[in-house]
């Protein structure tokens, strides 16, 4: 046996609730070599998380390993025993998840939870494991590292938790560590302190690893060998570079060119019909207790001005919690704002959505994160796409549904999804119903909260192009909201920079490379870059970091 | 998971078991008499029929004689008639007024839901039996009363239920979309939120038409329920709760009437059909 891992021809089958057998891997072989990272990519549902849970002897309640080896470190995990399985957890094989703030006991302090992998397998006495867990919070650069283990959970930040969760599967010194998108939770500045950190680690103790992702940027920087699956087969492997450099299969391209920047549509700038859409003026918005002067204590959105023209879109952008949710809450009037004027179309607009027209609201539509909650469950598609078509419009039953079809076209859904529930559509079906919705009400003005984030590279890029056309045919304009800077790059043709509620640059994607403000500079350097050597040869302003990074 | 599989089965894209279909068919035969009894009956619940009184079981009185020695099986089939018809009314009122109170108050939320949330924590804090027993002593005990006390009594918990699901509906983006869309309260609840909270709604619909059952059976029981020659099933076991020491059929068969119907709406709740949503299908 020359490599630590190898599985051969594995096979995974799940049972639906109606007692069918579906294959989820359909024979899939891999290779990883000691010391050695290797990166699974593809889409949600290509099999990726089964393929690393597999390598634990782990199925997930109602999958099986029906065929084929896994061998880990010469034994053979598909054929163990739970318990001698068991054994090897956390000792030979560590797993990093995904959302480490899910992961976490938040009733008991970090050390405890990080040394109770050598507890439960008596490695060495607690004394020396605490040592030890100090030595691996040093490693990963975490601040503090003798006290942060007597926090709790909720006291630390998610880089750090995720840092923390790493820690914890290192202290039983494996062989191999399974990542499960570890950063895909995080902010970009975050992101790049815990890649590196992981990377470091795992390259001074010579430790191998798996890298479950779906963002082919971030796995350029930390994978040695790049295996890319879809529909539970592998589609490609090879070396990061030649993946990079000479992808073959169409998948692999589709992958990577969703990261070549976009011809942009072009404007004429000095268009005469171009006028003011929306203004805000010094709106501040927060939650808390209201002080004397009218204002919240905590303050989320703080004097912010802001103008959309017609036919034109502005991207808001920003790390998470720097209030750029809360503004577009603020301009859809689910969050009354405190201070400030909303102007639309040329009316000063109510704070509150309750007090605006039918009209008003009818033109000004907001499109939410997470299509998982924003749509009903319990209803079909086309009866939540047709709602505005009767509450706006009045359409009768027949007319409904004509032009529910016509939506459903607009959005490239196969008419026949109309029965459908929400559940039973993919995530990027189910941000089209969402889009589809909003555009039902014919409005003029879309606000977009982080629309493609939730969704992968490939299916962001698609409804981002989609979002074009829309704009092209029906002359609409965006607020584009998000954290991810090349997604609000193809679609914006001015970008605003958010951090702590205010507005710190406003600048077009033509001048991207040259920001002003020290924060725009930190926040633009820290976007993943699909050239492998960019993690190690990045170099940020020790200054700007501490300043503006969150530790 | 190869033997949950094996026992249920499917039908109409839904999967049930056995033991929902047997608890099924047990509500549905109690529901078919009480609707029937009048014409099934073979004696009349007042005529004293027996020589005895607790007669046993023979051919004639197939459940033997009550204290008087009236047709004990006529009495149940009819009794059945008012546990179920009482019940069912009573527990459907209280469900609706308390799911469509909740509702609406975890929508508006504001005072509203404080005044009411507060005014149903006070009612829930009476004592079930002392509060019918102050409303018949002062109202008089008529099946109309009935039904509007055993109600009352159990809006509270079905308020408190339906609102603890909602908040969570409500705090769903969907909720936000529909309200900024300038959606009306009633359209809120009626069609975003009930569609959603309908199954866990339809078990505790279940659960406190149980309660009411017993609730009802235990003021009849008490003598504060329907009065003679009517008699529920409650009714029944406490005027025959002297044939006891001669282990007269005339006790235990109401008793059983009670468990029967409470037992099985129990095991319907938890065996409800589940409807097979397949992802790819």
């Amino acid at each position: 046996m020359t490599n630590l891992v190898e599985v051969r021809n594995l096979r995974i089958e799940a049972t639906t609730d109606a007692g069918r057998v579906v294959e989820i891997i359909k024979g899939v072989s891999l290779d990883i070599a000691d010391g050695e990272i290797v990166a699974l990519i593809g889409e949600s549902g290509s099999g990726k998380t089964t393929i690393a849970l597999s390598l634990m002897g782990y199925a997930r309640p109602g999958c099986r390993i029906t065929g084929g080896e896994i061998n880990v470190n010469g034994k053979n995990m598909a054929a163990l025993s739970e318990k001698q399985r068991a054994r090897l957890r956390g000792t030979d094989i560590a797993y990093v998840p995904q959302s480490a703030a899910a992961s976490f006991n938040p009733s008991s302090t970090i050390m405890e939870q990080v040394i109770e992998v050598t507890r439960i397998h008596g490695l060495m006495s607690p004394e020396q494991a605490r040592k030890r867990a100090v030595e691996l919070f040093r490693a990963l650069s975490l601040p503090d590292p003798e006290g942060i283990g007597a926090r709790y959970p909720h006291q630390v930040s998610g880089g750090q938790l995720q840092r923390l969760s790493a820690a914890m599967a290192l202290i039983g010194d494996p062989k191999l560590m399974i990542f499960d998108e570890p950063t895909t939770a995080l902010d970009v500045t975050t992101q790049i302190d815990v890649l590196k950190a992981f990377k470091s680690v795992m390259r001074a103790d010579g430790i191998a690893g798996v890298y479950v992702s779906h963002d082919l940027a971030v796995v350029a920087q930390i994978a040695d060998h790049i295996v890319v699956l879809k529909g539970g087969e592998v589609q490609e492997t090879g070396t990061t570079a030649q993946i990079l450099s000479a992808a073959q299969h169409p998948y692999t391209r589709e992958l990577l060119a969703a990261f070549e920047p976009k011809p942009r549509q072009a404007h004429a700038d000095a268009d005469a019909g171009t006028k003011e859409l929306l203004r805000i003026d010094n709106v501040t918005a927060g939650y808390g207790a209201v002080r004397g002067d009218g204002l919240p204590i905590i303050r989320a959105v703080d004097s912010v001005t802001l103008v959309v023209e017609k036919g034109r879109n502005l991207g808001v952008i920003g790390e998470s919690g720097c209030g750029k949710s809360t503004l577009a809450r603020v301009i859809a009037g689910i969050h009354p704002a405190a201070a400030g004027d909303i102007v639309f179309d040329g009316k000063e607009l109510e704070r509150t959505a309750g007090k605006r027209s039918q009209d008003q609201l009818r033109e000004m539509q907001i499109v939410f994160q997470y299509a998982d909650t924003a749509l009903n469950p319990a209803k079909p598609v086309e009866d939540i796409i047709s709602r505005p078509l009767a509450f706006y419009h009045g359409l009768d039953r027949q007319a409904r549904s004509k032009r529910v079809d016509e939506l459903l076209d607009m959005v490239r859904l196969p008419r026949g999804l109309r029965y459908r529930r929400p559940s039973e559509l993919s995530g990027g079906q189910k941000q089209r119903v969402n889009f589809a919705r909003a555009l039902a009400a014919d409005p003029k003005l879309i606000i977009c909260d982080e629309i493609t984030s939730a969704l992968d590279t490939v299916v962001a890029a698609a409804v981002i192009e989609l979002l074009k056309e829309l704009q092209r045919e029906l002359g609409l304009s965006y607020i584009f909201i998000s954290h991810d800077l090349s997604v609000v790059e193809a679609i914006c043709d001015e970008i605003m920079v958010m951090y702590n509620g205010q507005r710190v640059e406003q600048i077009t994607p033509d001048k991207l490379q040259a920001p002003t403000h020290p924060y725009s500079k930190l926040l633009f350097s820290s976007v993943p870059k699909l050239d492998p050597t960019w993690l190690d040869g990045l170099v940020r302003d020790p200054e700007l970091v501490s300043q503006y990074g969150h530790r | 998971m190869a033997r949950v599989a094996a026992s249920r089965r499917s039908f109409l894209g839904h999967s049930y078991n056995l033991v929902g279909v047997v608890a099924a068919l047990v509500i549905l035969a109690w529901t078919l008499i009480a609707i029937f009894a009048p014409y099934i009956i073979p004696h009349s619940i007042g005529d004293i029929v027996d020589d005895d009184y607790f007669g046993p079981m023979r051919q004639g009185l197939w459940l033997g004689s009550d204290y008087l020695g009236r047709d004990m099986l006529s009495r149940v089939l009819m009794g059945a008639r008012y546990t179920v018809g009482i019940s069912l009314a009573a527990v459907a009122i209280a469900c609706f007024s308390g799911v469509v109170l909740g509702m609406i108050a975890a929508v508006t939320r504001g005072w509203l839901d404080s005044c009411l949330s507060r005014f149903l924590d006070a009612m829930n804090s009476i004592p079930s039996k002392l509060f019918g027993l102050v409303v018949v002593a002062a109202v008089g005990s008529s099946i109309p009363a009935l039904i509007l006390t055993l109600a009352v009594i159990y809006i509270p918990g079905a308020y408190r239920f339906a609102r603890a699901l909602a908040v969570n509906i409500n705090s769903m983006d969907f909720m936000t979309v529909a309200r900024v869309r300038g959606e009306s309260t009633a359209y809120l609840i009626g069609s975003e939120i009930l569609p959603n909270i309908m199954r866990p709604v339809l078990a505790d619909f279940g659960l406190r038409f149980v309660f009411i059952v017993l609730l009802l059976s235990g003021l009849s029981f008490l003598g504060l329920g329907l009065q003679p020659p009517l008699a529920d099933w409650g009714a029944l076991v406490r005027e025959n709760i002297g044939g006891l020491p001669f282990a007269a059929p005339a006790v235990i068969i109401p008793s059983l009437a009670i468990a029967s119907l409470t037992i099985s709406v129990n095991l319907l709740i938890d065996n409800l059909p589940q409807k097979i949503r397949d992802r790819d299908a």
